[in-house]
């Protein structure tokens, strides 16, 4: 059994790794109220930017000769995967959940013969994937510099997306990112976003016609671009959610835990303490006894 | 019947700015400045560099843009946009400084004719101001 000494040594230890966790629990939580607001307060820019190009989509009058951000580029051999993750660790399952569904998703393509290319958006995505795909990655992006998830930042991971399909690197694109439900669940998500899924519900066939200036196919070549940055930047923002949702959630489970361990260390403590105790005095009477 | 109409402007980050009391917009639309005024026909165009103006009870004010998209529908008018500064805001630094990549990328060689046109129309606005 551990002596005395060791037992405090360790409660001490435990109790300093729950101060740890306890504060990068509260970190969390505060960081995720900001990163929840900013995705909602996001929510307007994607969702305006989805109907208009649904409006537009449905309004347009050729569709061989629609824009092939739209339409695709007619074949479907190599596929680009966006593998968006987090910088930092210690969030729960949250970026294995992503390379899990990745994971997944790559073997099924592999199989059915296709061609894979992978981009990676922070460090830790890349650093579980280069194991086994690393001849598939092609780029490796990081954000460690940026606080928060911006815009600015999105559009570069776009534009890269946007000039490799124009050097036709690849014929279709898929984001992979979690989505925030709330702190406990996030989905991870596989998005498609080359060629574009246009969903065509119903009412928006009844809505009114528009005025366009100039027409539908030049706007559209103009929306679709930004389209994609805006998808990734949705994506972003979800993931950045889900990161401290994941992490206040995976820090509040290891504070709780440690909580449970120093209970555990304490009760040995005291019993060994009241063992030792009881010993000296069995010794002495045993002692006096003898005389 | 007022003649007033909303205006909503949204950036990716944010709702930019909404408001219910406006009389006129004038945008910079790509093939042209257009105002829009209330029961505008429903209509989608897009934006090149240029000032928005927003004629209201409230006052005038006035945005630079880059780029955008512009919406309007049943006296809706929605600005989509990744990059708008209040002109108030925008002081001599920052325009120059906007000023200056512009000019940098318009310097590229490999630029095409309508990013080019884009750019010499972005470098003419901030060079108008002032």
């Amino acid at each position: 059994m551990a002596s005395l000494d060791d037992l405090k040594k360790r409660i001490a230890s435990v109790k300093s790794t729950q101060k740890i966790t306890k504060a990068m629990k509260m970190v969390a939580a505060a960081k995720l109220r900001r990163a929840q607001e900013s995705a909602e307060k996001g929510r307007p820019y994607s969702e305006k930017m989805n109907n208009i190009i649904l409006n537009l989509s449905s309004g347009i009058s050729d569709k061989e000769n629609a824009p092939k951000l739209l339409s695709g580029s007619g074949n479907d051999k190599v596929h680009l995967c966006v593998v968006m993750t987090s910088d930092r660790g210690l969030c729960g399952g949250f970026n294995s959940n992503i390379i899990k569904k990745a994971k997944s998703y790559f073997t099924k393509l592999v199989e059915e013969g296709k061609d894979l290319k992978i981009i990676t958006v922070g460090s830790k995505g890349n650093d579980q994937l280069k194991r086994a795909y690393s001849d598939k990655i092609i780029a490796n992006i990081s954000f460690k510099e940026s606080k928060h998830a911006n815009y600015f930042d999105a559009e570069k991971v776009g534009k890269m997306v946007i000039e490799k399909f124009e050097a036709e690197e690849f014929d279709v694109c898929t984001i992979f990112y979690n989505q925030f439900k709330n702190v406990i669940t996030q989905i991870p998500q596989a998005q498609q976003i080359i060629p574009l899924n246009v969903e065509n519900s119903e009412e928006d066939k009844s809505e009114d016609s528009y005025e366009f200036e100039p027409d539908e196919d030049e706007i559209l070549s103009n929306l679709l671009p930004k389209n994609i940055s805006t998808q990734i930047f949705k994506a972003m923002l979800e993931n950045s959610a889900s990161e401290q949702g994941s992490r206040m959630s995976a820090m509040d489970n290891a504070t709780r835990n440690a909580g449970e361990m120093v209970d555990k260390l304490t009760i040995e403590y005291n019993r060994s303490r009241q063992a030792a105790i009881t010993k000296e005095l069995i010794e002495i009477i045993s002692g006096a006894e003898s005389l | 019947m007022s003649e007033e109409f909303k205006i909503e402007i949204v950036n990716p980050e944010k709702s930019f700015l909404v408001k219910e009391d406006v009389s006129e917009v004038v945008v910079p639309a790509f093939e042209g400045e257009m105002g829009i005024l209330k029961d505008h026909i429903s209509i989608i165009s897009f934006l090149k560099p240029g000032i928005i103006k927003i004629l209201s009870k409230s006052g005038d004010e006035n945005y630079y843009v880059e780029d955008g998209i512009v919406e309007f529908k049943n006296n809706n008018l929605s600005i989509l946009t990744s990059s708008i500064f209040n002109l108030t805001d925008l002081d001599k630094s920052k325009q120059q400084d906007l000023l200056k990549l512009a000019e940098e990328e318009a310097g590229k060689p490999d630029i095409s004719d309508q990013s080019k046109y884009l750019v010499d129309q972005k470098i003419e606005v901030l060079r108008s101001l002032n």
